[in-house]
């Protein structure tokens, strides 16, 4: 059992702050010491992150440091009512290990982008309080079955493809594709949403 | 827009997780564009990822890190808010993911005669896994009879098509494998363009098209 790291909870001038108000002083103030606190909790976790995907010590650290420069360059879109501080420093730190490792062009969405049809009324999943949406994946991740959980873990841990999986499991690619849609499908139930 | 036809949770988790290879991500972030119930479930699977980072044992970083960082964030200024835009050049008909690899208003872009009724344009992506390509598929007309060696995912852009499975609009996104054939016909109205990947050549039923494939690569 590994003890758990308070991982959610900033501490500046002696006022607990989330990791997405930290976040949001970045954006709008450039708050320095709630950038260094954000860094100190999620930088040792990117960069494991990054290493179990495979990476160097020395270009896990590169990538993480990448990823940090972004999260400030680009703190200023975050929106603290769409999405917690984790999700979105894992999407950079995901598109920097793209870019990096793989040497490839990730096509993503801009966000601001005005032909994006409007959204409609919030769900389930969106109404879930942003500082504890991470707790209540993870707990709706170990009620799934050991099968579904691999294909979900080869895909963000290994970052393997489909056939890659197939092929380290030695089931057919059918197979893994059912896997998945099933694990994503139990997912999204559990956490109130219809497809 | 009504969107009636997703691309698959396999599809987005891996792209959530960025594991799915870049050509394939093509008509996937295509797709988001159009639709905001992907868009959700993208945020949902990226909150796994969230989740399974958080999770990992940590590794320390280098004691100068974070001093390294900050004397990079010095030299740059921080991007805007989220509020500006730079769309407006734009050609609407294309999503911006897409945009930002064609460049080109559709009716600008060199498109190259696949016979008398369907022209392409292929898409440079660097991974070797499959190809992209826009198609153009006349008013009325076919895409002649095929088959997939592999996967092959179709983003309607402009216009639309039926086929065998069903019919496609904009934003509508067709997931075919294995070995289903099928005869895409376009809508009467206006040309049909789509995205289309595929990671292995078309087995088409008729010679012709057969004859020509190692010409255009398709």
């Amino acid at each position: 059992m590994i003890p758990e790291l308070n991982t959610k909870q900033g501490d500046a001038g002696g006022v607990k702050f989330s990791h997405s108000d930290l976040l949001a002083r970045v954006g709008t103030s450039q708050d320095r010491e709630a950038f260094a606190t954000l860094f100190e909790a999620l930088a040792p976790r990117v960069k494991a992150y990054m290493m179990q995907l495979g990476a160097t010590p020395d270009t896990a650290e590169e990538i993480t440091q990448e990823t940090f420069v972004k999260v400030w360059r680009k703190a200023a879109q975050y929106d603290p009512n769409k999405s917690s501080a984790a999700t979105w420093a894992f999407t950079i730190a995901r598109n920097v290990r793209i870019d990096t490792l793989r040497k490839e062009n990730r096509p993503a969405l801009d966000p601001n982008e005005p032909m994006l049809v409007p959204d409609e009324p919030q769900t389930p999943f969106q109404e879930i309080e942003k500082s504890n949406v991470v707790d209540r994946v993870t707990s709706s991740i170990a009620e799934l079955s050991a099968d579904q959980r691999e294909v979900i873990q080869l895909s963000f841990m290994v970052g393997l493809s489909h056939q890659e999986i197939a092929n380290r499991l030695q089931i057919p690619l059918g197979t893994v594709k059912s896997r998945l849609r099933l694990s994503f499908e139990k997912l999204r139930l559990s956490l109130g949403e219809m497809r | 827009m009504n969107v009636n036809h997703h691309p698959e949770d396999d599809l987005l988790v891996s792209y959530a997780a960025g594991s799915l290879a870049e050509s394939w991500s093509l008509p996937v972030a295509a797709h988001l564009s159009h639709c905001p119930s992907c868009r959700r479930s993208i945020d949902l699977a990226e909150t796994v990822g969230a989740s399974l980072m958080q999770r990992e044992e940590v590794v320390l970083m280098s004691g100068n890190a974070l001093d390294c960082i900050m004397a990079e964030i010095d030299t740059l200024p921080q991007d805007p808010p989220a509020s500006t835009s730079t769309i407006s050049e734009i050609n609407s008909r294309l999503p911006q993911p897409l945009w930002d690899y064609v460049g080109e208003d559709l009716d600008n872009l060199p498109w190259q005669k696949l016979g008398g009724d369907v022209a392409q344009f292929v898409i440079k992506t660097s991974d070797r896994e499959a190809q992209a390509r826009l198609l153009r598929i006349k008013a009325g007309k076919s895409v002649p009879c095929h088959g997939h060696g592999g996967r092959e995912l179709t983003l309607v852009l402009c216009g639309g098509f039926h086929d065998e499975v069903a019919e496609f609009g904009p934003g509508d996104m067709e997931d075919l494998s294995g070995e289903a054939f099928h005869q895409p016909i376009a809508g009467n109205q206006e040309d049909c363009i789509c995205l289309v990947v595929t990671d292995a050549p078309l087995r088409f039923q008729n010679f012709v098209p057969r004859l020509l494939q190692p010409i255009f690569k398709i």
